[in-house]
């Protein structure tokens, strides 16, 4: 089971900024979750409004991977 | 499906039933094995598979009634395989001493073997492998009992003392030249043997046991009676069997090699004390049928191979041109045929246990994706002897994994959500023609047809309307096919049920169907419902007018769902002559049609599997495909091949010029879809209709709208975040190139947008979409295992 790095789950996150509250993101805890279980993690969001940023390669890569396992368990 | 009803529905796979050469041996030495070891020109190889099997292998390789020559399939064509002389010929030519049997410890117990022959000597051997103490009784001077008869030329008496050397090894005693029996001649008294020994075994030979007055039960002729099974006498210590229970016109070695190893088998199961099980589990030992299947397809008669010498035997390369004749029996014939078995690399029965034991759960359910890999096209039961049926066992594992809540959501969901759609307001209408209070007829196109053909929905409506006098309806929806194929029963129940409402509340018309998915739908679930294919019914009512611009020749593709309807199958075949083209046959047409990837879902389950598929059938002929299933055309076509829906042949311009469509996607089904029915409202039946809401406008690129496809993000489900993004302001911005990154979950997939302001509408540069929940608790996500994935995990 490939383990996720640092860079797939930031991405390019510090280029990002919100939007809406016009401040960049800042790494911070999320909690993610998939058929009854969850996990927490960190990824880029806002501080501010908490909008969470999934960056492309993390959708298309080890996220695919972990509903796989999580459905497959 | 319960163990039971499981294993009801695998044990229909034969394949690894005996070939006929090794049902026939009572003993099943492995033939087909040493058939191909000599092939091989592995001599060697061969006699230790043979020796593994054979007690004597020195004898019988010489002097074996071979019964499996005449069972053998090679019989069919040129003659059964010489499969002892080839035995011998393994004898002759090995270089490699055998593989010494493993010693099992001494045990105390004591068995007696009256008798020297073959049968009493093959109980001797195989129980003092295993321990016990053995002691032969014999009148004569030596082993070998009716062997030492045969001449020398057919058996060297140093092959008889190779083969018994062994036995005197392993301690087996010999008492030469004593009688047994309960009579005042008898030397050896058998009520004192029944004393000393634990168990003894009568290998008596041709001869008349009452004279021996052994106190053993009888019948009506005088002999022994033994359990045919077990080998059993009346006295639960006694054991017997050899050519005293044969006939002497068909007396025969190796019937009596195997009674041998039926007696130690017993004897040995009485003297662990497991005497109450002495019937379980012997259905493997004697001569026994097979139904093992064998395709004869191609086999050119061949004779045996005969010896320049007979009295010599084979020669190595005689040896190996007779073993070439061995046609190494086995049945693969569904997986010749099934891309789905070969993807997976096993044999059906193998498949269907993982299938099993995914659906029970045992050790996890890590072969999801493999139960619901299978089309459900039913070629493995078409082609199958017994009917073995993969279709039949995948949809039961998914019904009950849907049933208990343990189908991974992101199988079959989004062909679920396709066919909510497709049965909503969107889509879904049931019609009188106007001017018309009641229907003789119903056209039900089906959903794929009208998401990938809407102009020939239109067309054939029309078309209907011209032909049937008495009012033709319309209903549009889909038949719930997809549901079935999820193992969504309850789905699939509420779809058929609404569907028998509609037709019952327009009058029950006999219904026509578009979609040969709808026809198997119909017939199986709602039999009370009159129902004709679209394609069978024009051939019978007569086509349009207007004679087709040009003759093709073209391949015609049979559809899996309809590969029982020999009828539909016809109609088609009739219909294109009609129209002037010529028909190529591929070679698994009809009942053996391949599937076209839709079927069981499997291009929603297992989009690289399915390509293969579609690959694989596109790549079957170079002339251009003709397919009477929308979802055949458009996956041939999206895979680029040029093929044509029937219709596209029936219904061409008015000059008679036939198109072939262009591919359709997910989003232009839908869209279809949607477009059909307003039309149809608009043109038909002069209904205003309001057009939608204009949704918001983007601009995708060719690429990013196949990558699309592939991971089944539809243009809406962007859409709807760029709507939900403008409208909120929850959105992000890339500093670097300016991008906007917003995202939306309708239901249960989260979609992300990449886009930016264009000219004629937000451009999309990226498009992707996860089902893990972005801050779950708040999305009602109830921790059962908090902090357990896997992966992730490393990183809390
Ligand atoms: S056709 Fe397939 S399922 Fe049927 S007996 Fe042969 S291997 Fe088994
Ligand atoms: S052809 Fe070969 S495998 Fe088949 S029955 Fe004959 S010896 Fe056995
Ligand atoms: S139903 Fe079709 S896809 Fe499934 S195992 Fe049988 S032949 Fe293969
Ligand atoms: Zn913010």
């Amino acid at each position: 089971m490939p383990r996720v790095d640092q860079e797939e789950m930031l991405g390019n996150g510090k280029d990002i900024i919100c939007a809406k509250c016009d401040i960049p993101l800042k790494v911070g805890h999320v909690t993610l979750g998939y058929v009854g279980t969850t996990f927490p993690v960190d990824l880029f969001k806002c501080l501010e409004c908490g909008l969470v940023y999934i960056p492309s390669g993390l959708a298309r890569g080890s996220m695919v991977e972990v509903e796989r396992a999580l459905e497959d368990k | 499906m319960d163990t039971q009803q499981f294993h009801e529905m695998e044990a229909k796979c034969t394949r690894e039933n005996l070939p006929r050469c090794a049902a026939a041996c009572p003993i099943h030495v492995d033939a087909r094995g040493i058939m191909a070891a000599v092939r091989k020109g592995d001599f060697s190889k061969g006699y230790a598979l043979f020796a593994r099997t054979a007690p004597f292998p020195g004898i019988i390789s010489r002097v074996c009634d071979h019964p499996c020559q005449e069972a053998c399939k090679r019989v069919e064509a040129g003659g059964g395989l010489a499969i002892n002389a080839l035995e011998r010929a393994c004898r002759d030519f090995n270089a490699k001493p055998l593989i010494k049997n493993n010693l099992i410890p001494n045990k105390d117990k004591k068995v007696a073997v009256v008798g020297a022959g073959i049968s009493g000597l093959t109980v001797a051997l195989n129980l003092s492998y295993k321990g016990y103490k053995l002691t032969v009784f014999d009148a004569s001077r030596e082993f070998g009992g009716r062997l030492l008869k045969i001449p020398e030329a057919t058996l060297p008496r140093q092959i008889i003392a190779d083969d018994f050397e062994i036995l005197t090894k392993l301690g087996v005693q010999a008492k030469f030249g004593v009688t047994v029996g309960n009579t005042d001649g008898a030397d050896v008294l058998f009520n004192d043997l029944l004393a000393e020994f634990d168990a003894v075994y009568l290998g008596l030979g041709q001869i008349k046991a009452a004279d021996f007055a052994l106190g053993l039960e009888l019948d009506s002729d005088g002999c022994i009676r033994i359990d045919p099974v077990t080998l059993g006498t009346s006295n639960p210590k006694v054991f017997a069997g050899g050519s005293y229970r044969q006939d002497s016109s068909e007396l025969s070695l190796i019937n009596a090699v195997s009674d041998g190893k039926s007696a130690a088998v017993s004897i040995d199961r009485v003297l662990q004390g497991a005497g109450a099980t002495l019937h379980t589990n012997r259905t493997n030992e004697g001569p026994q049928p097979t139904r093992l299947f064998t395709s004869m397809e191609g086999i050119e008669p061949l004779p045996v191979v005969s010896m320049v010498d007979p009295g010599e035997g084979y020669t190595r390369e005689e040896a190996t041109e007779e073993a070439e004749r061995c046609l190494d029996c086995q049945c693969a014939e569904c997986m010749k045929l099934c891309e789905y078995m070969q993807h997976y690399k096993a044999p059906p029965r193998t498949l269907a246990m993982w299938i099993f034991k995914n659906m029970s759960g045992v050790g996890g359910h890590k072969f999801n994706q493999l139960m619901n890999s299978c089309s459900m096209c039913r070629l493995c039961e078409s082609v199958c002897q017994d009917d073995f049926s993969m279709a039949d066992i995948s949809r039961e594992a998914r019904e009950t994994l849907v049933s208990i809540g343990k189908m991974p959501p992101s199988a079959f969901d989004f062909a679920l959500q396709d066919l909510k759609y497709s049965n909503s307001d969107a889509f879904a209408m049931a019609k009188h023609e106007p001017g018309f209070s009641k229907s003789e007829i119903m056209f039900y196109p089906g959903c794929q047809l009208s998401g990938s053909a809407p102009g020939q929905v239109i067309s054939v409506y029309s078309f209907l309307r011209k032909k049937i006098k008495d009012g033709v309806g319309l209903m549009l929806g889909c038949c719930g096919a997809q549901a079935d194929w999820a193992g969504e029963k309850e789905t699939f129940a509420e779809t058929i049920q609404s569907i028998k409402a509609e037709w019952e509340r327009m009058g029950k018309p006999k219904v026509i169907l578009g979609c040969p998915t709808c026809v198997m739908i119909f017939k199986n679930n709602m039999p009370d419902i009159s129902a004709e294919f679209l394609c069978s019914f024009i051939d019978r009512i007569g086509l349009p007018e207007i004679p087709p611009a040009e003759s093709y020749t073209l391949a015609l593709h049979d559809s899996c769902t309809t590969r029982y309807e020999r009828e539909i199958q016809d109609s088609v075949r009739n219909i294109l002559r009609q129209l002037g083209h010529n028909i190529e046959e591929f070679k698994t047409s009809r009942e053996l049609t391949e599937c076209c990837g839709f079927g069981g879902l499997m291009q929603i389950s297992n989009k690289d599997l399915a390509h293969r598929v579609v690959d694989r059938r596109i790549n079957e002929s170079d002339k251009d495909y003709v397919t009477y299933c929308a979802m055949c055309r458009d996956n041939f076509t999206n895979r680029g091949k040029k093929t044509y829906h029937l219709l596209d042949l029936i219904f061409t311009d008015e000059t008679g010029k036939i198109a072939a469509r262009p591919p359709v996607g997910y989003s232009q089904r839908h869209e279809n879809r949607a477009r059909l029915k307003t039309t149809l409202l608009r043109e038909i039946w002069g209904e205003a209709v309001q057009d939608r809401q204009a949704p918001v406008k983007l601009v995708i690129s060719d690429k990013l709208s196949s990558l699309m496809e592939d991971s089944l993000i539809m243009v809406s489900d962007l859409q709807q975040v760029v709507d939900y993004a403008e409208r909120t302001g929850n959105k992000l911005q890339n500093t670097v190139n300016g991008h906007f990154l917003a995202s939306y979950k309708p239901a249960f997939v989260t979609y992300w947008v990449e886009y930016s302001a264009g000219e004629d509408g937000f451009v999309v540069h990226d498009a992707y979409s996860h089902r893990i929940v972005i801050n779950a608790t708040d999305h009602g996500i109830t921790p059962e295992q908090p902090g357990q994935c896997p992966v992730f995990s490393s990183l809390t």
